[in-house]
């Protein structure tokens, strides 16, 4: 099945993963590309996104399969037309002509950005980076079962933190996203739990890449 | 978009609907606009983008050179909070600037509930709420839509109405406030100026006196100004703006679909309703006109699905000739093509079978009324029979889902009526029984009741709402008629609606309980989880104002009404005839039997009503 790579930055952050779909499904309509549709009682136009993204968070490497309904288009084509229909913020960077099998993809690589309003506090550096240098972090995670305890440095395959202005501390990382699965939020989730006197004003993310077990970009 | 606004929309629901940038929406650069208007929606960002209306006439307003129409909408509770704790103005979607800063406020009201949220809106965009406390041209309030034919309500706050269909009137409204600003006129000049466009209404220059039981007495108009405003309509919707490339919500809204509009007005003239009187006369779209619409407007938005909208599509004219041409497209590009309002007729029949619809709304019936003869009463030209025949052919086809609809409280109605309900409910489950193909499934009656609210420009102006005891008293007499298991029996508390009641036919005093209730905290009270009637009751206490006068009072028939300057089309004679006929039980013909000499023809100059 065909996969195209593509980016959702600015006001689009704000779009839910839901609605993100029905703006894709209606995007290729406008475009002429006419999608194959689901089965059964109420068909749908398929498309699949990989790994849901959460409101508020930017990205740089969304995946989105899809499949036309018997066109022959030109990868080439379909990243122009559907770059003129899509709203600004979402836009098509890449088309392939098959994707490889998503149960393969397994690391990705983010920005965690941690914004101090009164400048980044003295020593948060140095505490932030011996914080993820532990054997081991337990933070909560919200699952269906309630709140539980999560070991998250195993899922941590390398981390940075650097000062990226007076204001702002980053975490570059590169953390399992798929079975299991590190939200990046949980790293600043770990900062507020176990250095709260460097917890941030305010925090957010965004995906740069991905990647296969094997740390190959993953497409 | 502010730093600020960028760190609070993780915290609130749907933060979608805050940030525009959607699809189609229209930017301009300031640089070239000589007048800033915010349209505002005085509900939800879901529910405005649902309006027709308003997708009209943002781009009626567009299409102006020089002109650059934004949109607002009321925050939901979690924003509002947000928005007062960090002291951020209300904003418009499309540039993100603040309201206070435009030219022109504009609002389109559909329904009574959301008066609170007119005024909320000023408040949180910083704006002075009262008329006579904004000087200058800036932040000019107008408003129209079907509630303001009975704007006294929201006279305080709003300089002027634009009274009826929008697409005409409100360019030559703009064009008028341009021509203002350059020429640098006072509020009073302008004011004056646009109080001689036909269809505007200025309620500043009208003054009101009551007499000592606190009925309105006199009216004094300005010199130079009409004490009768008439509202406007488009005479041929053919030629009339109809925006085909409408913003594509990025965010699921309340009805996430292409809306194709296919006549305006309605032929058959139910008593109790006021879209039904107000909106005459009746005018036509052609199906090619409306094939053609249709078909852009789902090329360009990308929907997958349409719906052609009217007060009683049925009703259309061409509506065979349209679906011919529009059903073989829609399934070519597998589009949902939904048709509201059908009737139980063979036609319709027919037509539900291509559609398919009943397999997704099932069957849906508004008899409004539990006897025939209180369906006389309210001229609501729906037999027993048509509703037994049209569950007969569904439940043999295998639905075994009825929805139906009833009003408690209408004019002469009595306990036999109420007890007509269940009689009515019982008769289609005995045709269930009858009919049903799989008896094993099950059947599922819904039943609601509204309390009956008397609105103006209807033959009902003049009645009286029961009292909220009474109301109940009907809902539990008539619950405790349901035997069966099969029914689900639902109805709204009164206090909603007898809040509806007062805004619908009140005057000018209620701007003083509007701006006492919202400065407690009342807004969005059309949504359950944030209506407060004991903040409307303690501002009516404070107001001194009793909401029983505008309720089960009833009006006298020689009572100067509020609304009486509003001209709607139809005359006041008729609508006293057709109260006459209701007393008797007597049904009025629709339009399509002959004309009952409403008086709304003569709102057209160039074509015959219905034509
Ligand atoms: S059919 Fe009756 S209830 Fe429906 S819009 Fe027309 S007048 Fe109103
Ligand atoms: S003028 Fe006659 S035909 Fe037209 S809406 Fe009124 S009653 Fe109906």
């Amino acid at each position: 099945m065909p996969r195209l790579l593509f980016e959702k930055t600015g006001n689009a952050i704000w779009i839910s993963h839901l609605d993100l779909m029905r703006l894709f499904q209606r995007s290729f309509k406008r475009s002429g590309l006419q999608l194959t549709h689901t089965q059964g009682f109420n068909p749908r136009p398929s498309v699949s996104i990989a790994l849901p993204l959460s409101v508020g968070v930017e990205s740089r490497c969304e995946l989105l399969d899809f499949d036309l309904d018997g066109q022959a288009v030109s990868r080439e084509e379909i990243k122009e037309r559907l770059n003129a229909a899509l709203v600004s913020g979402v836009r098509v960077l890449e088309v392939y002509e098959d994707g490889r099998k998503l149960k393969e993809l397994s690391l990705l690589k983010c920005i965690v950005a941690l914004e101090y309003d009164a400048g980044v506090p003295e020593g948060a550096l140095a505490a932030i980076m011996k914080l993820f240098a532990s054997a081991s972090l337990n933070v909560q995670k919200k699952g269906k079962n309630g709140v539980v305890e999560q070991d998250i440095i195993p899922m941590i395959r390398s981390i940075q933190a650097y000062k990226a202005d007076d204001h702002t501390i980053e975490l570059e990382a590169v953390v399992c996203c798929q079975n299991p699965t590190l939200n990046p939020a949980q790293l600043c989730g770990a900062i507020s739990r176990y250095l709260p006197q460097y917890q941030p004003d305010f925090s957010k993310c965004r995906r740069l890449e991905l990647y296969d077990g094997q740390g190959n970009i993953f497409r | 978009m502010t730093e600020l606004l960028q760190r609070l929309l993780p915290t609130v629901q749907k933060p979608a609907r805050y940030t525009g940038g959607e699809y189609n929406e229209i930017k301009k650069d300031p640089k070239d606009v000589r007048v800033r208007i915010a349209f505002c929606f005085p509900d939800t960002y879901e529910i405005g983008m649902s309006n027709v209306g308003m997708r009209i006439l943002y781009g009626v307003m567009n299409n102006m050179e020089g002109v650059w129409c934004e949109r607002v909408f009321a925050p939901w509770g979690d924003m509002e909070e947000a928005m007062r704790r960090e002291h951020i103005p209300l904003w418009a979607l499309e540039s993100q600037d603040p309201v206070k800063n435009f030219d022109m406020i504009a609002f389109t009201i559909g329904y009574e509930m959301c008066y609170s949220n007119i005024v909320n809106m000023l408040r949180l965009s910083g704006v002075p709420l009262h008329s006579n406390q904004r000087q200058g041209l800036k932040n000019m309030v107008f408003a129209g839509g079907v509630c303001a034919f009975n704007p006294e309500p929201l006279a305080d706050f709003v300089d002027f109405f634009a009274l009826g269909e929008g697409e005409e009137i409100t360019p030559e409204i703009i064009a008028l406030y341009d021509r203002a600003k350059t020429e640098n006129w006072s509020k009073d000049e302008f004011l004056l100026e646009v109080s001689k466009i036909s269809g505007v209404y200025v309620p500043s220059f009208h003054s009101h006196e009551y007499d000592g039981e606190g009925k309105l007495k006199a009216v004094t108009v300005r010199e130079g100004t009409p004490a009768v405003i008439t509202k406007r309509i488009v005479e041929d919707l053919d030629h009339a703006f109809w925006p085909t490339q409408m913003i594509v919500p990025s965010t699921e809204i309340v009805h996430d679909r292409a809306n194709l509009e296919v006549f305006r007005g309605c032929v058959r003239g139910c008593r109790f309703c006021q879209a039904g009187f107000s909106c005459r006369p009746v005018r036509r779209k052609s199906a090619d006109v409306l094939y053609r619409q249709a078909v852009e407007t789902l090329e360009d938005s990308g929907n997958n699905e349409i719906t052609l909208s009217s007060l009683s599509t049925s009703d259309y004219r061409e509506l065979k000739e349209l679906t011919d041409t529009l059903i073989p497209y829609c399934v070519g590009n597998k589009i949902n093509l939904s048709v509201p309002s059908l009737r139980a007729d063979n036609f319709s029949r027919e037509l539900m079978q291509r559609l398919q619809t009943l397999r997704k709304s099932g069957l849906t019936f508004a008899p409004e009324a539990g006897t025939q003869r209180l369906r006389d009463v309210i001229n609501k030209n729906l037999t027993e029979e048509e509703i037994l025949t049209t569950c007969a052919n569904a439940f043999s086809g295998g639905w075994n889902n009825v929805k139906l609809y009833f009003m408690l409280g209408l004019p002469t109605e009595t306990d036999e009526d109420v007890l007509g309900i269940a009689e009515l409910v019982y008769k289609v489950i005995k045709t269930w029984q009858a009919n049903a193909v799989n008896k094993k499934r099950g059947l599922r009656v819904h039943v609601a009741t509204a309390y009956f609210v008397p609105k103006p420009h209807t033959p009902f102006q003049w009645e009286k709402q029961i009292e909220p005891a009474e109301y109940l008293r009907r809902c539990k007499l008539l619950k405790d008629h349901f035997y069966s298991k099969s029914i689900e029996y639902n109805y709204h508390t009164p206090d909603l609606s007898r809040l509806e009641a007062v805004m619908a036919r009140g005057d000018r005093r209620l701007c003083a309980v509007i701006e006492e209730a919202t400065l407690h905290g009342a807004r969005l009270d059309g949504w359950d989880e944030y209506f407060r009637y004991d903040l409307w009751l303690d501002a009516f206490k404070t107001c001194g104002i009793d909401p029983d006068y505008y309720t089960v009072r009833g009006f006298d028939e020689d009572e100067r009404l509020p609304w009486d300057h509003i001209d709607v089309g139809c005359s006041k004679a008729f609508l006293l005839r057709e109260r006459q006929r209701a007393y008797e039980a007597q049904i009025t013909p629709d339009c399509r039997h002959g004309c009952a000499g409403c008086g709304a023809n003569q709102l057209l100059k160039e074509v015959p009503c219905d034509a």
